[in-house]
């Protein structure tokens, strides 16, 4: 810590009535951004109101109401596009954009992966609890394949997808997972976004207690964390489970390349895969967002944190030396471009 | 008589003959092929030249050779040219001012642009226009790039490659293959004006015979290539043309309704002092727009092609709730995807302006061709009571004014607002008179501060009932809104019944209130009369000479143009109830006419038509005879 915090976890509360339902994930990860608000603002040497939540739609989306910031609660699918805009006139605000599984991949699929890709200097939190709250129980796009919900009362026959692998392929420069219940879990990814330039993304596992309630729970859960989880981190290997016993690998050969469950006793340590969150070679964190379980532990933490020019810099650098080159515009003359003649 | 009609049209007195179904206006379109003498434009004015009987009198042409004949290649003494006439009817010159100029290098533009009429379109072979070429023609800068073009519609093709790849199969010589150019750009034109392409094929045909026959076949794969290309570039083809009037004096310049659009906007942010972001996703026919204002970085503009429509609008909404003029443009389609948006730019009261560049409709439609079908879809096309304020400019210069008469509203409101232009307009062109910058009224932004403690989102300015911009930054008024309904005063969610009607009235008033702060609405010609002709948007062109001729016919006719929609100016019923009849011609089947019509119960009488292109002025005049040739509505003694 850099500073001495100028605000408490109060500031960042509204007054306005908190509407989920009670046991919801979301009230985790309200608590976890108010708590950590107060850091980020001493470590960025940030006033609170040069913070901005841009929402879209859905259980998720209400977060901004919730947050003593200026907040917008937009439409469907599009609060990227709004916080685009906002971000690339204001710069000198910190953009929060606040999404679900359904808003951010489903209905607003395109601004996220455009989004990402331009490395927008904003943050977005995805609450991923695969499934439709706001409108009573329909599967999501990150629901499992033959998932029954009331809209697909004999199970989907859509394969899921994966929001990290979405990340990675549209060349997003921080990826990031956590679940909503583990407080130094959020607190770090929470830092790390905001101190990110470009666009940062994470996927919070969010359970919807009344129409998907436990759709995490064979990982996330308390007791089945150590050994359903693995919590990556930068330069060290990827190891997991009681003591750290269990260890990935990377098994290659015939043209395939398998991530496969070591005891870290029984191999050599080179052969345990070590996390690079920093390497531009995105095979790695694809790898690792395929990990699931039973059969894997669900990669948490940092996937991958890269350094690339952010769009709205590069939109101010062409500005400034469009200025240098040609001179400020000068409207008078340029109204008078091409041939004129006097009548 | 001014002429207002299609490119090159002879006056309507003259031309206007009786066929079938009504009177149809001559259009004759003049051509100028000029290149370099290397560049086989003689042989192909030599084709045109050489026998006009055997394809009768539609076509004409003029060769114009160079003096010298060995004029080294790319100069301007090298230069030469031919103009062919091509019209619907017989003709016996090959007219004067070209209405498209084909320029294959840089040196045939130097000599050829100034006779070029002014909005002409412009077409340039890229493939020949590289620094030596530039150089060889005296110019300095690059005419493409430095605003010596503005006004006329370009079109700058890699002629020479993609018409050699087309004739690749035929084998023929790089020459010879290089010089079916000509046919090419031939064809692009032949689309541009409708032109059917067998009357060219037939005439290729007849000069191309026994050892050459290759040669035929070449030359109508490039014609074929070249029609099909400008039907895949979208090119427009509606242009504006310009009554001859006398113009006020003053300091002129040609301008396309496009540019004049992107100008406008961007004097729009000089005016508020605000940074502009312009948000766009390319469409025909706004495009130019998002071209014009990208290069204005030196000026702070910021441009961004989003992803879709709607992003576009989101990026402007983004901008505009941040305290920056947010600014989108597009056409109907675009609109339409982005009718969502535009209610939540209504219901958090936030200042976007939507630039709609109509073309013909519904669905993806007529790209290149003009319609005033989206009146409705502006005004209405969006989910519950959502009220939006519509300018609409009546020329191409006219564009300006009211792109800083939407921000000017918008502002003021805090409301969208939606400009209405045209393809028509916007690819038209006209003199325009370059405005004062100085007396162009500023309309300064200054955001609330929370010196005076906290300012509730929702409480509203007395006068305009507009809510305050209080933007992001802005410390101790922190506060949240949405697309959720929003408590008066407060702004917090609210779903109260009662709350919702105050609202949803209050924004509906809001808006209705703008009547305020806009111009009445002019009358041209007499105050009272038989017959007025109530135009919007683009038409006014052509209203306006359809009228001056009926009123030198001695009938008792005026007209209007509105250039606000909505609301509509406050003396509208009056002017209306002026008149014995009123005649509103809309290129749509009667969109303001039913507004109208509700509003102030008056029985309009419409002119509608959707045939891609303006109104011609005779299909007006014989309108309006139609309705006045009654003997009581006739003026006596005339
Ligand atoms: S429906 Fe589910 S996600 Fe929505 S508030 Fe209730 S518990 Fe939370």
């Amino acid at each position: 810590m850099s500073a001495v915090a100028e605000y408490t976890r109060k500031d960042f509360s509204s007054d306005q009535e908190v509407r989920w339902c009670p046991g919801c994930g979301d009230y985790s990860i309200l608590a976890q951004v108010q708590r950590v608000m107060p850091e980020i603002c001493a470590d960025m040497n940030l006033k609170k109101e040069n913070i901005v939540f841009v929402s879209g739609i859905g259980c998720s989306s209400r977060f901004p109401y919730y947050m003593n910031n200026y907040g917008f609660h937009t439409i469907h699918g599009r609060a990227p596009t709004i916080a685009t805009g906002l971000k690339v006139t204001r710069p000198e605000l910190q953009v929060w954009v606040i999404t679900g599984d359904g808003d951010g991949l489903s209905i607003g699929g395109n601004h996220l992966i455009h989004c990402l890709r331009r490395n927008i200097d904003v943050k977005i939190l995805l609450f991923n609890n695969r499934i439709y709250g706001l409108t009573k129980g329909q599967y999501s796009p990150t629901s499992e394949f033959g998932k029954k919900t009331k809209s697909s009362p004999l199970g989907t026959v859509e394969r899921p997808m994966n929001p990290i692998s979405v990340a990675i392929a549209s060349e997003a420069t921080f990826i990031a997972r956590a679940i909503a219940t583990e407080g130094a879990q959020m607190r770090d990814v929470l830092m790390r976004a905001a101190r990110h330039k470009g666009t940062a993304f994470i996927e919070v596992f969010q359970n919807c207690n009344v129409f998907n309630d436990g759709a995490f729970d064979s990982f996330a859960d308390k007791k089945n964390q150590l050994e359903f989880t693995v919590s990556l981190q930068h330069g060290k290997p990827v190891i997991f489970g009681k003591d750290g016993q269990k260890a990935i690998a990377i098994r290659s050969g015939h043209g395939s390349i398998e991530p496969q469950v070591v005891n870290v006793a029984d191999v050599d340590p080179s052969e345990i895969l070590i996390h690079d969150e920093a390497s531009p070679n995105p095979a790695l964190p694809y790898l690792l967002a395929q990990l699931e379980t039973p059969e894997f532990p669900v990669p948490l933490g940092v996937f991958r944190a890269i350094s690339r020019p952010v769009y709205g810099d590069m939109l101010d650098e062409q500005v400034k030396s469009a200025q240098q080159n040609q001179g400020k515009g000068d409207l008078k003359k340029h109204l008078r471009a091409g041939e004129t003649w006097k009548v | 008589m001014p002429n207002t009609t299609g490119s090159g049209a002879k006056s309507t007195d003259t031309a206007a003959v009786t066929q079938g179904k009504g009177f149809i206006e001559i259009e004759n379109v003049i051509i100028r092929f000029a290149g370099d003498s290397g560049d086989g434009i003689q042989v192909t004015g030599a084709m045109f030249s050489d026998n006009s009987a055997m394809i009768g009198h539609d076509i004409s042409t003029l060769p114009d050779f160079p003096a010298e004949i060995r004029a080294p290649a790319g100069t301007l003494a090298g230069v030469s040219s031919f103009q062919l006439n091509f019209s619907s009817f017989d003709i016996h010159s090959p007219g004067d001012q070209p209405d498209v100029l084909v320029a294959m290098n840089p040196a045939a533009l130097k000599v050829h642009l100034k006779e070029l009429k002014p909005g002409g379109t412009l077409i340039l072979n890229h493939d020949s226009f590289d620094k030596a070429d530039l150089k060889k023609a005296g110019y300095v800068n690059d005419p493409r790039e430095d605003g010596s073009l503005s006004g006329y519609s370009v079109f700058d093709l890699p002629i020479t490659s993609v018409c050699v790849a087309a004739v690749e199969p035929i084998g023929l010589p790089k020459r010879q293959a290089e010089l079916t150019k000509n046919m090419f750009t031939l064809g692009l034109v032949c689309w541009m004006y409708d032109r059917p392409l067998d009357l060219v094929n037939r005439r290729i045909e007849k000069i191309f015979t026994g050892k050459k026959a290759l040669l035929a076949d070449a030359n109508k794969i490039a014609l074929q290539a070249g029609y099909n290309f400008a039907d895949t570039l979208e090119v427009f083809t509606a242009r504006y043309s310009v009554n001859k009037i006398k113009l006020p004096p003053g300091e002129y310049r040609r301008i396309t309704g496009n540019e004049a659009t992107a100008l406008g906007f961007l004097v729009a942010a000089e005016l508020s002092g605000r940074p502009l972001l312009y948000a766009s996703y390319p469409i025909t026919p706004a495009s130019d727009i998002l071209h014009e204002l990208s290069k204005l970085r030196h000026f702070g503009i910021k441009t961004a092609q989003a992803e879709d429509e709607i992003s576009a609008i989101g990026m402007a909404i983004g901008a505009a709730y941040g305290g920056c003029l947010g600014l989108t443009g597009t056409s109907g389609p675009g609109v339409a995807l982005k009718a969502e948006a535009v209610g939540l730019a209504v219901m958090a009261e936030l200042p976007v302006v939507i630039i709609d560049v109509q073309r013909g409709g519904p669905s993806t439609g007529l790209p290149t061709k003009t319609e005033q079908a989206d009146l409705l879809q502006v005004i209405y096309g969006r989910n519950g009571e959502c009220p939006v304020i519509v300018v609409a400019p009546a020329t191409p210069g006219e564009c300006f004014d009211m792109a800083i008469e939407a921000f000017r509203l918008a502002i003021k409101y805090m409301t969208p607002v939606f400009y209405l232009s045209d393809g028509y307009l916007a690819n038209g062109s006209e003199p325009w008179l370059i405005p004062d910058l100085d007396k162009i009224p500023r309309f300064d932004v200054t955001f609330p501060n929370g010196d005076n403690g906290f300012i509730p989102p929702y409480s509203r300015d007395e006068q305009t009932n507009a809510r305050p911009w209080i933007i992001p930054g802005t410390a101790g008024l922190e506060h949240q809104i949405g697309g959720l309904e929003k408590e008066n005063i407060s702004g917090k969610i609210s779903y109260d019944a009662q709350n919702h009607d105050l609202m949803t009235r209050l924004r509906v008033n809001k808006v209705a209130g703008a009547v305020k702060s806009i111009p009445d609405l002019q009358v041209h010609g007499e105050e009272k009369g038989d017959l007025l002709v109530l135009g919007w948007g683009g038409t006014y062109g052509s209203i306006r000479h359809a009228v001056e001729n009926a009123t030198e016919k001695g009938y008792s006719v005026s007209c209007a143009q509105l250039r606000y929609l909505n609301p509509l100016p406050a003396n509208t019923e009056k002017v209306l109830r002026s008149f014995k009849q009123v005649l509103v011609p809309e290129l749509n089947l009667g969109q303001l006419s039913m507004i109208l019509r509700a509003k102030f119960l008056i029985d309009i009488k419409g002119l509608n038509k959707v045939e891609g292109q303006p109104f011609k002025t005779s299909e007006i005049e014989s309108r309006i005879y139609q309705l006045l040739d009654q003997p009581q509505s006739r003026v006596a003694g005339v």
